[in-house]
């Protein structure tokens, strides 16, 4: 009788939470690198938890002509860990690019707000009175100058006048210049 | 072995990806691509239609590399996953003889273009941002990798549909996945990267969390096989049960956009190019539905105390992203945005299917997962001949269309009271069933998702009818720009596909009787869930061996030998 065990081993399992908490953590970050990290993290985490869902490490997956008595490992959870490995190392490397790319269009990597948090934020900006109390309280600023600081896309919107949220939303030739970290909250051409 | 339908069931995965390797190996003959995949999505409709008749007298399995069940890969296509595939291959074929038109129109399948350095990389070293203009972002469209990309997402549809196993059902998603990323960023221009990190990270996230859900099906049942799973679920401790269950959810709720996961959907989707969106649209999200239809059906039928909880909760989600999504469409001023905003609307009806569980809700789930595969993915299509012959998709500066281009008044027309369900169309028998089963199952909350259902129609028709006032019938409140190819007529190529998906749609209304039968039947397998699992374990007794049949047969002769 082959003998499969099945109880996990608890350091795989505790490595499986830190690998989640972690990565989960960088997730959350505004970096597309960071997120990346994260995505990194939790994928690992994601295929360790299906790797000792197969049983205790450690035993050979294939007996092959041994003993019948002797221990063994479940070979299908490592061969399903194996294609979700490379599914996680070929997205890794698709966000990687992305990154990258972000990089050379805007100077940094960040993931940026979507249009309707921009319309909402520009809205807000125009209307200050429902705005301005709570924040100003806390922060000394009303919420459209926090907005403007935050948001650098935003204020190119705001500058290039009747131009169309949904249409390019980069600026004149000078954008990028303005979206470097150096000149945010610098003055307006 | 003699012929039978099974050994078609590899064909709608394996074809499109060995044409894709084609036509990639063929990038600088964009002629030869093109036939590639029209030949190659063209079998898959075939293959489809032939399946669709093979399963309607039972499930058909197909054993890959003739390793029995529980060891091996199995294909199974149910009625389910055959209509599924029929409608989501008709619909591929129409996008991709769209998208060739329009990228004919737009000269973009220049040869010598085409897979060129990096593009756009000369832009940002000479300082210009990724804002080049229309024209010249359309120069730097890498379409060389468009055609395989697009074979590469109807091969994943394809898997997932006719996966037969939780494991297999995440390689299809992940490999439709990986193609929709590539397809939301083509080219690479600033907005795409802006939109598609965000969608990326979502995905990313809700794969991950499938993956850990198969991961623990397999700790709790020792197989991923979706029949066995169905067979052993109902031993395993119900927390864990339900803890699988609402993790399975979790994860296919983000990809069909169910209200509080959808966030991501509506900014997303209007930016890629049209025909792109239109697949996305019809095609996408449904993967998520038909995933949520297959595990909650299958794997958790409504007897246990726990999937009853699921069941409400399920209908409370379905009341949120129907109410929410449609107010949302409301409230946008841009057709594209408007008609994302439906789309996470209109998954709420399906949910609403889901919940109430049992024949009829599922058949009626079916039935509308069919009709809005094809009514959402022509209203993008439409949309991009909108913005073809008016310059942008903007409803406050469009006008006067149906003046200028009555017949893609009426192209328009048509599908989008099919969406709001005008009643001989489609999307109201759909609807009608919904209803129906609601009221039947008659639990207040089920009342209550009766009423929801009803008001989001209507405001689905106000959003729909404003939009159509706003872009076909009232005057233009600016003078349309005039667009760069103002004179122009709309290239046969782009308004044929969308005719023909549009006929398609008016046909689902004129064939109704025999569709929605065969949803029925398609239902009635699904909450049996024993169809199934016979149809994968042959013979009950012998269930679980692990042996294939030859080796089974040698191991006996060796016995009586021995």
């Amino acid at each position: 009788m082959i003998v499969l065990d099945n109880v996990p081993s608890a350091a795989l399992v505790v490595a499986v939470g830190v690998l989640f908490a972690v990565g989960v953590y960088l997730l959350l970050e505004r970096s597309l690198t960071r997120v990346l990290l994260g995505f990194v993290l939790v994928g690992n985490g994601a295929n360790l938890a299906l790797l000792i869902a197969g049983g205790r490490a450690g035993a050979a997956p294939i007996v092959g002509n041994a003993d019948p008595a002797v221990r063994l490992s479940d070979p299908l959870a490592q061969a399903m860990v194996l294609t979700s490995i490379v599914i996680t190392l070929a997205l890794t490397a698709f966000v990687l690019a992305m990154a990258y790319r972000s990089w050379q269009l805007n100077g940094h990597d960040e993931v940026q707000d979507d249009d309707e948090d921009r319309r909402i934020a520009r809205r807000a900006a125009r209307n200050e009175a429902a705005y301005a109390d709570v924040d100003a309280a806390e922060t000394g600023e009303t919420l459209d100058e926090e907005a403007a600081e935050i948001h650098d896309d935003i204020e190119e919107s705001l500058t290039a006048a009747g131009e169309a949220p949904g249409g390019s939303a980069d600026g004149p030739p000078d954008g990028p210049a303005d979206d470097a970290p150096g000149s945010r909250g610098g003055e307006r051409p | 072995m003699t012929w039978s339908a099974a050994s078609l069931l590899p064909l709608p995965a394996l074809v499109p990806l060995l044409a894709a390797g084609l036509t990639l190996a063929l990038h600088r003959y964009a002629r030869v691509q093109r036939v590639i995949s029209v030949v190659a999505l063209s079998v898959v409709v075939v293959t489809a239609a032939v399946l669709v008749v093979a399963a309607d007298s039972g499930p058909v399995v197909a054993v890959i590399g003739d390793w029995a069940v529980p060891v091996g890969i199995n294909l199974v296509a149910d009625r389910l996953a055959a209509l599924m595939l029929l409608v989501s291959g008709v619909v591929l074929l129409c996008v991709l003889l769209y998208s060739m038109a329009q990228g004919v129109a737009d000269g973009s399948d220049d040869v010598d273009m085409v897979g060129e350095g990096v593009p756009g990389e000369p832009r940002a070293a000479d300082g210009g941002s990724g804002d080049p203009d229309e024209a010249d972002r359309r120069d730097l469209l890498p379409v060389a990798i468009y055609h395989p990309t697009f074979l590469v997402l109807a091969a994943g549809v394809g898997g997932a549909f006719l996966a037969g196993d939780l494991f297999n059902l995440y390689v299809g998603f992940e490999v439709l996945l990986a193609a929709s990323y590539v397809l939301l960023t083509l080219g690479g221009t600033g907005d795409r990267i802006r939109v598609g990190s965000v969608y990326v990270v979502v995905a990313l996230l809700s794969s991950i969390v499938f993956l850990t859900a198969v991961g623990l099906v397999y700790a709790a049942t020792g197989t991923v096989n979706l029949a066995q799973v169905a067979e052993r679920l109902p031993d395993v401790d119900p927390a864990v049960r339900l803890g699988i269950q609402l993790l399975l959810l979790l994860g296919f709720g983000i990809k069909a956009a169910i209200f509080p996961l959808s966030a991501w959907l509506p900014d997303s989707y209007p930016t890629a190019p049209a025909p792109v969106t239109a697949v996305f649209a019809g095609l996408l999200t449904k993967v998520g539905v038909y995933a949520i239809i297959r595990t909650q059906t299958l794997l958790f039928p409504a007897s246990g105390a726990g999937s009853v909880r699921v069941d409400q909760v399920l209908m409370v989600l379905a009341l949120l992203t129907m109410l929410v999504g449609i107010l949302g469409a409301v409230a946008q001023d841009d057709i594209k945005r408007l008609l994302s905003f439906t789309l996470v609307s209109h998954i709420g009806f399906m949910i609403f299917g889901v919940s109430i569980a049992g024949t009829a809700g599922t058949a009626a789930a079916i039935f509308y997962v069919v009709h809005h595969i094809t009514v959402q993915t022509t209203l993008f299509l439409v949309v991009g001949l909108v913005e073809r012959r008016g310059g942008t998709t903007s409803l406050d500066r469009l006008g006067g269309l149906a003046r200028v281009a009555p017949g893609l008044a009426v192209l328009f027309f048509i599908p989008a009271m099919n969406l709001a369900g005008i009643p001989p169309l489609s999307g109201f028998l759909g609807k009608v069933g919904l209803l129906e089963a609601g009221v039947r199952s008659g639990t207040p909350l089920a009342w209550t998702l009766v009423v929801g259902s009803v008001v989001t129609s209507l405001l689905t028709l106000y959003a729909l009818v404003k939009a159509w006032n706003k872009a076909f019938w009232q005057t233009a409140p600016e003078d349309l720009e005039p667009t760069v190819r103002e004179e122009t007529r709309l290239p046969r190529g782009m308004v044929a596909p969308t005719a023909a998906l549009v006929a398609f749609g008016l046909a689902l209304t004129v064939f109704a009787g025999p569709v929605y039968g065969y949803a029925q039947r398609a239902a009635s397998t699904l909450v049996g869930t024993r169809g199934y699992i016979e149809a994968v374990f042959p013979g009950g007794g012998e269930r679980g061996v692990g042996e294939s049949a030859d080796l089974g047969s040698e191991a006996k002769t060796a016995e009586v030998g021995g």
